[in-house]
């Protein structure tokens, strides 16, 4: 198995990668698709805002490229919230950004109202049918993972498990071959580990 | 339901964790990637590393050993330090850090704050602050990592808190420093009054002695964390032994 990262400017590649390193896999950093060519699963990680992130994946190729892949891929934070159709998240302009369209929904502004601040930042649990998911084997219902994000994709058909945080977050989802955490596996402690794991074996 | 979160804060100097009273007479108390390992073995929520000794001497952290702590830890942390540019932030950010926090320079140029959440995004833009009642109002200090240079800034707390949540900031950390170092509990009036106006995440620190501090601090001051440094260095009190009173509190924590 390898496995490539696709590489964004905007995207927090280092740490995804050292806790890939921890479960024993060296990744392919690959900037464009041509780089991952070798790869049999793909990771899109990702911090930050929407539209430079779209950009970033436009100018190198990898929107349209992702948008025709069959390998199984893990969306991660922003990198999940990029996977569906459009965003809120308007950047200043005013209109919402286009994303990869890999599944179907929309990403929201988080309005948690008394539930706490925005943005939704910590460790919260996660809801799931047990053995809904290979991604979720070994996992607890319960289980906290850490969550950094002030937009969010609403439970859907594609919601294989919920947090709540004022209301019912995609906290991971799958639709075909392609799959997303909202939370950060890599910063999740021994839970976000057997995630990604679980990732690599599946 | 969201854990309130206990954040061990490693002040570090020349490249080692150290300690020091009220912000001064500094001492070592340990190696900075040894002691991350060993708080996110013990179920820290998060690490903060301030390098106190950046903003006085005109330094920025050294890459280096962000990137080393990375490597070892599966929580977040988040790196401060005399970080004043949008590449200094991102060269942090890079290396795996997943917040960085600012607080002298943002006082000195307080457009870097919308800059780096522009760039990266509020929510990994923390926005520390120095803070203690003078005359009555609470107002910020400067360059507290060195007792020669520290400086009261003309900006009272509470406006400062409205200015930098309106410029970007995603997280605040407020240090009392009438409280921090001497474990007499925090300043819960203070962090009450940051939290009327606080509508991002707000993380107390300065004057965590005992475990029933954190409890009050989070009854009482509704805060989302609670930072300590001297009380976990010298094992006053170990982090599964807080977690565990917290939850019998009635306190939501990661068990």
């Amino acid at each position: 198995m390898t496995l490539a990262l696709i590489d964004t400017s905007t995207a927090n590649i280092a740490s995804v990668r050292y806790a890939l390193n921890r479960l024993g896999v060296e990744p392919v950093l690959a900037a464009t698709p041509g780089e991952a060519a070798s790869a049999t699963k793909l990771i899109l990680p990702g911090v930050g805002a929407a539209g430079p992130a779209m950009r970033a994946l436009e100018r190198s190729g990898w929107a349209d490229a992702l948008r025709s892949d069959t390998r199984p891929l893990l969306g991660v934070c922003l990198g999940m919230q990029l996977l569906f159709g459009e965003s809120d998240e308007d950047s200043g302009a005013g209109v919402p950004v286009s994303l990869l369209g890999l599944i179907p929904g929309r990403v929201e502004r988080l309005a948690p109202s008394d539930a706490g601040p925005w943005p939704h930042m910590g460790w919260n649990t996660l809801s799931f049918q047990p053995g809904s998911d290979p991604l979720l084997t070994g996992i607890e219902e319960g289980a906290h993972v850490y969550f950094v994000h002030g937009f969010y994709v609403p439970e859907g058909a594609s919601t294989l498990a919920t947090t709540t945080y004022g209301t019912r977050i995609s906290a991971m989802v799958r639709h075909g071959h392609i799959a997303g955490c909202q939370f950060h596996p890599e910063r999740s402690g021994a839970v976000g580990a057997r995630i990604l794991s679980n990732f690599i074996k599946g | 339901m969201l854990a309130r979160r206990i954040i061990p804060c490693l002040d570090v100097r020349d490249g080692k964790v150290v300690k020091g009273v009220r912000f001064k007479d500094h001492e070592i108390v340990g190696d900075i990637v040894e002691l991350a390992r060993l708080y996110a073995e013990q179920g820290a929520d998060e690490l903060v590393f301030y390098d106190i000794s950046a903003s006085p001497e005109g330094r920025e952290v050294e890459p280096l050993w962000v990137g080393r702590v990375a490597q070892v830890i599966d929580i977040p942390f988040c790196v401060a330090g005399g970080i004043r540019s949008v590449a200094a932030a991102r060269a942090r950010l890079h290396a795996g850090a997943d917040k960085i926090s600012i607080n002298t320079p943002a006082l000195e140029n307080p457009n870097l704050i919308n800059a780096l959440a522009e760039e990266f995004g509020s929510q990994c833009v923390v926005v520390g602050m120095d803070s203690r009642k003078i005359g009555g109002i609470y107002r910020l200090h400067q360059y507290t990592g060195d007792p020669d240079r520290t400086l009261t800034s003309e900006r009272d707390t509470l406006s400062w808190i409205k200015e930098v949540i309106e410029r970007g900031a995603g997280e605040i950390v407020l240090n009392c420093m009438d409280q921090d170092g001497v474990r007499q509990g925090y300043d819960i009036e203070q962090l009450i009054a940051a939290r009327e106006v606080c509508s991002v995440p707000l993380i107390a620190s300065g004057g965590a002695g005992a475990m029933d501090h954190f409890e009050a601090v989070f009854k009482k001051a509704n805060v989302d964390g609670a930072l300590a440094a001297s009380v976990f260095h010298r094992s006053v009190i170990s982090i599964p032994d807080l977690k565990i009173y917290l939850a019998q509190s009635g306190i939501e924590v990661r068990p």
